[in-house]
């Protein structure tokens, strides 16, 4: 009961304030309409009783990947003029036909999923030896998802050199 | 019922006002010992030995006319400072302060919350205090304070790096994440993480040093610098806000190197029976002792060092501090292995 | 930097002013910054915010009041000013000081050097973040303004020389005080270098920092630290000596990188080679008069005259054109150190960045009264 109290209204407060993020006009506030509802998304994932991910999502996403977007949108000044919002080119009909497309995945997804069992995924293996939500994660991750743990770092290891290259003027 | 609400909500309200009071009389204690550094005597006037010199400054920054430059943006403006706060405040309900202590026929635990993540949660939730840097330098309107708060808050997150590494070293060591466990491992181990990992220490505290924009890392805000600083445009209580943060978040890093570094609330050498006459003093004592420690020694470096420049300030932590923090946590890692 | 490609943001070019009013420009100076980022391109600087006319002010003084003008020049070492324009009236009249006057004056010139030298390095450490360094430096000037205070009564602007000799002989026992201070100095000096000389975060930001070589330090006419910083050997106590300079044994520090922190070392080893001289002079103090044999009213025959002494910030010059004819001179005119020693400041910024604005303008050491008279 508790439960469900909290997981609609903080779902609510997430939906609101990603509505906001796309309709505001200050494009610094609407990244920190961002930033609430990342914080909004951590508080769900400790209802979940996922603290590890909900502390990690803090800290990576509210406080690394948005202060970054911050930056950027600061540096360059993308401070639309009140003109755009009249801008017809923001009516498109290829905007309505791809969110008319999004609609209709978002529509057949929820119909399959009703018509699915209930449960959920398939739980943990009994056989994993540790317990404990940061020891699970630890675990999962060096064992069943080892590769894309390593591909993901290459990754991001490119992303820094590539960064570092365009930003140096001369090497 | 009274266990679930009412004492957290009096720890809480505790702990708190300890910290607001604490950090007005750190803002005094600076004052003054800087001033003994320099031959001096600091605020005598107001009070005896100018103790009530923060009553005083409250008061003052509390009646201060509150002003608004004329096109910033109003909302960001005003919760710039909150933002740089609260992030500092609520830091401290996971620092455990002593064990348990029996009041009224109930255990009480001195900490207000020991979640399983603890030291994660300070990590990621000084991280959202960046935002309060960045947007008081945006709101102000002013190319200046922007660059300069873009620079301060850049100088934070990379040494932030810094910092967390060395903390895993140290979460390597106790095997748990919670910051009462991490004490409880010390315990266990009979010494302080101090001694097993004091390359970690070093690079912690100079991380420290830098996140909380002191001397010698505080270019940002030094009045030599060529702009104001990103706390040009703010006065008042919202001036005094940014000024407690910063002080407040001092607290923070001297507790948590006491808790991980330095025991917590344990007593020195804790294993050595011979000692244990030096349990007699409680733990919150121990802690508090521990913290005012380290408090000191941030102000001493103030009084003492120059100042770094800015581009000397970040290759020491991208080019020094991250690549011996990377290879501590490998060290320990080994060690941890096969020791 | 070579061809390198084109940036990927178009970076314009900053126009930046500091002063006339900031904390570290030591005085009313207006520095025009035009900077690429962080970086200096180049600058203007812009003085004259504290003219006072001083040059056309003695034209209408005796030459016995122009010696209180000469204070107000560089007033943190006003009675190197004053020693350095009786000596010039004093050439131009062909006047005889007898000894005792001249070692008392050396050693007025040699403390004034120390309390310059004391601000200079406190104001230079805490433009770089050292505030302690500040207030021990000037606990230092204290004792040296208090000798002072005691000779001629007064803190900053001392009218301590007159044409021909001094005004006071030493008060009884101010030799002791003297002896005292030098004894406490030397151990303070000590404390100064343990909190910076070796210091990391010191050599960081001094060392490489504004260099400037010797033939271009020539060129542009440098003087004092600055020019001996780059390795040019010139101090006229030794090369032209004045008042008793030629009786004493001293070493002048020579730098060879001619970077802010030679210019630092210069300075200090300078404080220890002031607590020489003065030694040696208390010591050989001679008896005597201290007023040479000087007509009621000075009246120089028609001629002119320069003369130059070694003040605390570089060469300061005196040239004065007497008619012969009225007791104020036709024409008076200085040669500031500190205003020769700042033309080298455009060439020294260049290629820094913001943060070494400071460190160099202090590096440089100029007072204001000096540079804009």
């Amino acid at each position: 009961m508790a439960e469900a109290l909290a997981f609609y209204s903080l779902a609510a407060f997430i939906l609101g304030f990603a509505v906001l993020v796309i309709t505001a006009r200050n494009t610094v506030h609407s990244v920190l309409f961002l930033v609430v509802n990342f914080l909004f998304v951590a508080a769900l994932y400790v209802v979940l009783h996922a603290e590890f991910l909900a502390v990690i999502q803090v800290l990576v996403y509210a406080g690394g990947i948005v202060v970054l977007y911050l930056f950027v949108v600061m540096l360059v000044n993308l401070k639309r003029p009140p003109e755009a919002h009249q801008d017809p080119r923001r009516r498109s009909r290829l905007g309505l036909v791809v969110s008319g497309i999004v609609l209709a995945q978002l529509v057949a997804i929820a119909a399959f999923s009703a018509t699915q069992a209930a449960g959920g995924p398939a739980p943990v293996e009994a056989s994993v030896p540790v317990a404990g939500n940061v020891e699970l994660v630890g675990w999962q991750l060096y064992t069943t998802y080892l590769v894309p743990f390593e591909v993901a770092s290459m990754l991001l290891l490119a992303a820094m050199i590539g960064a570092i290259i365009l930003a140096k003027r001369e090497l | 019922m009274v266990e679930i609400v009412i004492i957290p909500l009096l720890k809480i309200v505790i702990v708190l006002v300890a910290v607001l009071a604490g950090v007005a009389y750190l803002v005094l204690l600076e004052r003054k010992v800087i001033a003994w550094v320099q031959v001096r005597l600091g605020p005598m006037r107001v009070g005896p030995h100018g103790i009530l010199q923060p009553v005083a400054d409250g008061l003052k920054l509390f009646l201060k006319e509150d002003i608004t430059p004329a096109r910033a943006d109003r909302w960001v403006y005003t919760a710039a400072p909150i933002i740089s706060l609260v992030p500092a405040l609520i830091v401290f309900a996971v620092i455990p302060f002593g064990r348990d202590v029996h009041l009224f026929g109930l255990t009480v635990s001195l900490y207000v919350a020991d979640i399983n993540v603890g030291l994660l949660y300070i990590v990621s939730v000084a991280s959202i205090g960046v935002y309060g840097l960045i947007l008081a330098g945006y709101s102000s309107n002013s190319k200046y304070p922007l660059l300069s708060s873009l620079r301060a808050s850049a100088q934070l997150i990379s040494y932030e790096v810094a910092v967390t590494m060395t903390l895993v070293s140290v979460i390597l060591l106790a095997g748990t994440l919670s910051m009462v466990g991490i004490v409880e491992a010390q315990r266990e181990a009979g010494i302080w993480f101090f001694f097993a990992q004091p390359l970690a220490f070093a690079i912690y505290l100079i991380g420290g040093l830098a996140e909380t924009n002191r001397s010698p890392f505080d270019l940002p805000e030094a009045e030599q610098e060529l702009v104001g600083g990103f706390h040009t445009e703010y006065s008042g209580m919202r001036f005094a806000f940014f000024f407690l943060a910063e002080y407040a978040n001092m607290i923070v890093i001297s507790g948590v190197a006491a808790t991980l570094f330095f025991g917590g609330w344990l007593p020195p050498f804790p294993n050595v029976a011979a000692l244990s006459f030096l349990g007699f003093v409680p733990g919150w004592i121990w802690f508090l002792l521990k913290v005012l420690f380290f408090l000191y020694v941030f102000l001493w470096i103030r009084a003492t060092l120059p100042r770094y420049r800015y581009d000397q300030l970040m290759r020491l932590g991208w080019k020094v501090l991250i690549p011996l923090a990377i290879a501590n946590v490998i060290l320990t890692g080994v060690a941890t292995v096969w020791l | 930097m070579a061809d390198a490609p084109r940036p990927m943001f178009d970076t314009d070019e900053l126009v930046i002013n500091m002063g006339p009013q900031h904390p570290s420009t030591h005085g009313v100076l207006r520095v025009v910054l035009r900077l690429d980022g962080e970086r200096v391109v180049d600058c203007d600087v812009v003085i004259g915010y504290l003219h006072r006319g001083i040059e056309k002010l003695c034209e209408n003084r005796d030459y016995t009041q122009i010696v209180l003008i000469t204070d107000r020049m560089d007033y943190v070492a006003a009675a190197t000013n004053n020693l350095g324009y009786v000596e010039t009236v004093e050439k131009l009249m062909g006047l005889e000081v007898p000894r005792r006057a001249k070692y008392i004056r050396t050693i007025l010139a040699e403390l004034q050097r120390i309390a310059s030298h004391a601000l200079w390095l406190a104001t230079h450490a805490i433009d770089l973040g050292a505030m302690t360094v500040f207030l021990y430096c000037f606990r230092e000037r204290e004792l040296v303004l208090d000798l002072f205070e005691e000779y001629c009564g007064a803190r900053l602007t001392y009218n301590a020389m007159r044409i021909g000799g001094l005004p006071f002989d030493l008060p009884p026992g101010w030799d002791g005080k003297v002896r005292a201070f030098c004894a406490i100095l030397e151990q303070k000096i000590v404390e100064y270098e343990v909190l910076l000389t070796h210091n990391r975060i010191w050599l960081e930001r001094t060392r490489g920092i504004g260099v400037i070589s010797g033939p271009d330090a020539v060129a542009i006419g440098l003087s004092g630290p600055p020019l001996r910083g780059s390795g040019v050997m010139r101090d006229i106590r030794k090369h032209e000596p004045y008042a008793a300079y030629d009786e004493f044994e001293f070493d002048v520090p020579l730098g060879l990188a001619g970077d802010t922190y030679d210019r630092y070392l210069i300075r200090i080893e300078e404080f220890y080679q002031s607590i020489r001289i003065i030694r040696q002079a208390l010591d050989g103090l001679p008896e005597g008069p201290i007023m040479g044999k000087v007509p009621r009213l000075i009246k120089p025959p028609a001629g002119e005259t320069y003369h130059a002494i070694e003040s605390p910030k570089g060469e300061i010059g005196y040239f004065i054109v007497a008619d012969g004819k009225s007791a104020s001179p036709y024409r008076f005119r200085v040669r500031p150190p500190s205003f020769c020693n700042l033309q080298a400041l455009r060439q020294l910024i260049r290629g820094h960045l913001v943060a070494d604005v400071v460190a160099l303008i202090g590096s440089i050491d100029v007072v204001l009264g000096e540079v804009d008279r």
